[in-house]
């Protein structure tokens, strides 16, 4: 049997940060607050979107992802009193069938690497612009703000702070359990060898359009939820700050600059992002948001260059060695 | 179990496979030969579903598979090997068999496909330890993992696309005998394919030569070597 269990050092120090993470909303100020679910949301939609940008499908539709499950709930709220606990998985249908509409056809015809990017930016662009020209409804790039119905539990909507932290923390925590679950099952393997040869592992019984079209929906589904609690959140949406290619790029910096590749890399890019978006706003006041594309195209770049695996990528490589490579055959 | 008739690939002008028909038996070792270029692979990417058929049929087992997808051809119990192995990089050697094992034969037990994976390997003679990866691995050893992954899908009909390939003359021996183990021991029937006569001759019960994507010999490996447009094409004294 099993030697008796050492304790885990990194199990003790996990449950400390969960113990002060729980702990933080009494003890902290407002604007501090309201920074850490900030950090929880992008970081569960950074964690959803590197659950398939990890095996090379590099999408920037996100943007789309998340702005539909922003205006899907807002908008049936507003204009039908439908409950956002409707709302929410109706969002996530329609994010999940604009997926496999995309995905299907890419896959199909092995769009791949740069087409891909493409094709899904250009979803990006339409899901913008549609919420934008429908502006009769979703008060175009004006923005449109929920019908407020006070503290809430059908409506969805708290005025205390402390309940959207709460909401954002257990999200968030999930977003990390699909992230090791799918870690963990075989078939990340079976989606990494078809990031790298789809026709080897076609050979070998791997169903390469289902394994493809799984990981994107549960991507896309997630993505939707967490545009949705944003939604919530903010009680005002804007097209620009939840969809579009603005957003798409920030979803792709922040995972890859956090680290795609391990289970916290995403939330550490989350605090990336959100450190930059406040000390921009600090240095340059409300003018930054063009300044903001910019820096993340270039910082994007650097990282690519430089720090390809993130900052937990390297974080990681302290830690542990790699993997040996296979001793040179004995034949 | 196999049945192959009028089977013709085109790329574009060029017919690589043209009006090729041949039966396989259970049980036995058919070898397909020819020069480079004649279709082999072709033919052999045609069976797996890496390409579809642009004419002609291909039953297995009585049922009709020309133009299914490969990985539903793999779980019918028709697993190939690729003439240049194809190993995924990222994975271990015992991760990239377990694969094959897991997803080959629709399988849904991980323990399980990790102990076929371990079996496959152990036959072949490559090391299942978890952390051995495949860079480092000589063209003999990458042979023998495209072997083991197709094995780990346990077919009932092995297609080997040049598992000589690279290998130098008692490497060649040793191949030739696993084949042969493969066939006997665990009864799973093959068709290999080479580019030289050689040792497969020795292996093979029946043999098939390919010229130009067209079928030229049908018959023993010892009467093959005595066929004039077999010799023709093998020592080059084709006029054209
Ligand atoms: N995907 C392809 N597209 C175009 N031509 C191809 C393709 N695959 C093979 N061919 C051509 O078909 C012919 C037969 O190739 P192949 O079946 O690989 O021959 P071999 O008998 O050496 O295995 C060659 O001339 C090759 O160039
Ligand atoms: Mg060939």
């Amino acid at each position: 049997m099993n030697p008796p269990r050492a304790i885990n050092p990194l199990h003790v120090a996990g449950i400390a940060a969960l113990a002060c993470l729980i702990a933080l909303p009494f003890v902290t100020p407002a604007y501090f607050l309201h920074i850490v679910i900030q950090i929880l949301l992008w970081g569960f939609i950074y964690t959803a979107w590197s659950i398939m940008g990890r095996f090379g499908f590099v999408s920037l539709g996100h943007g789309a992802f998340m702005g539909v499950g922003a205006y899907v709930p807002a908008l049936l709220w507003n204009y039908e009193g439908v409950t956002p606990w409707l709302g929410i998985p109706a969002g996530v249908a329609l994010s999940v069938l604009l997926a496999v509409v995309i995905g299907y056809p890419c896959f199909r015809f092995r769009v791949i690497g740069h087409y891909f990017a493409l094709v899904t930016l250009a979803l990006s662009e339409v899901v913008l612009r549609t919420i934008t020209a429908a502006r009769d409804i979703t008060g175009g790039s004006l923005g449109m703000t929920q019908k407020l119905a006070g503290h809430s539990w059908y409506a969805l909507q708290f005025p205390d702070k402390r309940y959207f932290y709460g909401i954002a923390l257990v999200v968030w925590l999930g977003g990390l359990l699909v992230w090791r679950w799918v870690d963990r099952g075989i078939e990340r393997e079976a989606l990494e060898a078809i990031s790298e040869d789809e026709e080897a592992a076609a050979s070998l019984g791997i169903d390469v359009m289902r394994e493809k079209l799984r990981v994107t929906v549960v991507s896309a589904a997630l993505t939707s939820v967490g545009g949705s609690l944003f939604g919530q959140y903010l009680a005002y949406l804007n097209p620009e700050t939840v969809s579009g290619i603005a957003v798409s790029l920030q979803i792709v910096f922040a995972a890859i600059a956090g680290g795609m590749y391990a289970l916290l890399g995403p939330t550490v890019g989350a605090f990336l992002t959100i450190a930059l978006n406040e000390g921009l706003r600090v240095w340059f006041g409300t003018n930054f948001i063009g300044a903001a594309n910019t820096i993340y195209g270039i910082l994007l770049i650097l990282f690519i260059i430089f720090m390809p695996r993130g900052i937990m990528g390297v974080i990681e490589n302290l830690r542990m060695p790699r993997r040996a490579p296979a001793p040179a055959p004995a034949e | 179990m196999l049945s192959v008739s009028g089977l013709t690939k085109r790329f574009g002008g060029f017919l690589a496979v043209n009006q090729v028909s041949f039966e396989v038996r259970e049980g036995e070792i058919l070898g397909l030969i020819g020069p480079n270029g004649s279709g082999k692979s072709t033919t052999f990417n045609l069976i797996a579903g890496a390409l579809r058929p642009t004419a002609g049929s291909i039953r297995f087992k009585g049922g009709e598979i020309g133009g299914l997808s490969a990985h539903r051809i793999c779980r019918n119990g028709i697993a190939r090997t690729f003439q240049i192995p194809r190993p995924f990089r990222k994975l271990s050697l015992i991760e990239n068999v377990t694969l094959a094992a897991y997803f080959g034969n629709g399988s849904s037990d991980r323990v399980e496909a990790r102990r076929h994976a371990e079996e496959a390997l152990a036959l072949v003679g490559l090391p299942a330890d978890p952390h051995t990866m495949t860079d480092g691995l000589g063209a003999a050893a990458l042979k023998k993992l495209e072997l083991a992954r197709a094995l780990a899908t346990r077919p009932t009909l092995l297609l080997a696309d040049e598992s000589l390939g690279g290998l130098d003359a008692s490497e060649m021996e040793r191949a030739a005998d696993l084949l042969e183990s493969i066939r006997t021991r665990m009864r799973i029937t093959i068709i290999w394919v080479e580019h030289i006569m050689g040792v497969l001759m020795r292996v093979v019960d029946r043999v098939i030569v390919l010229d130009h994507g067209e079928k030229i010999f049908e018959g023993l490996p010892r009467d093959a070597a005595h066929d004039p447009r077999v010799t023709e094409v093998y020592l080059g004294q084709r006029r054209t």
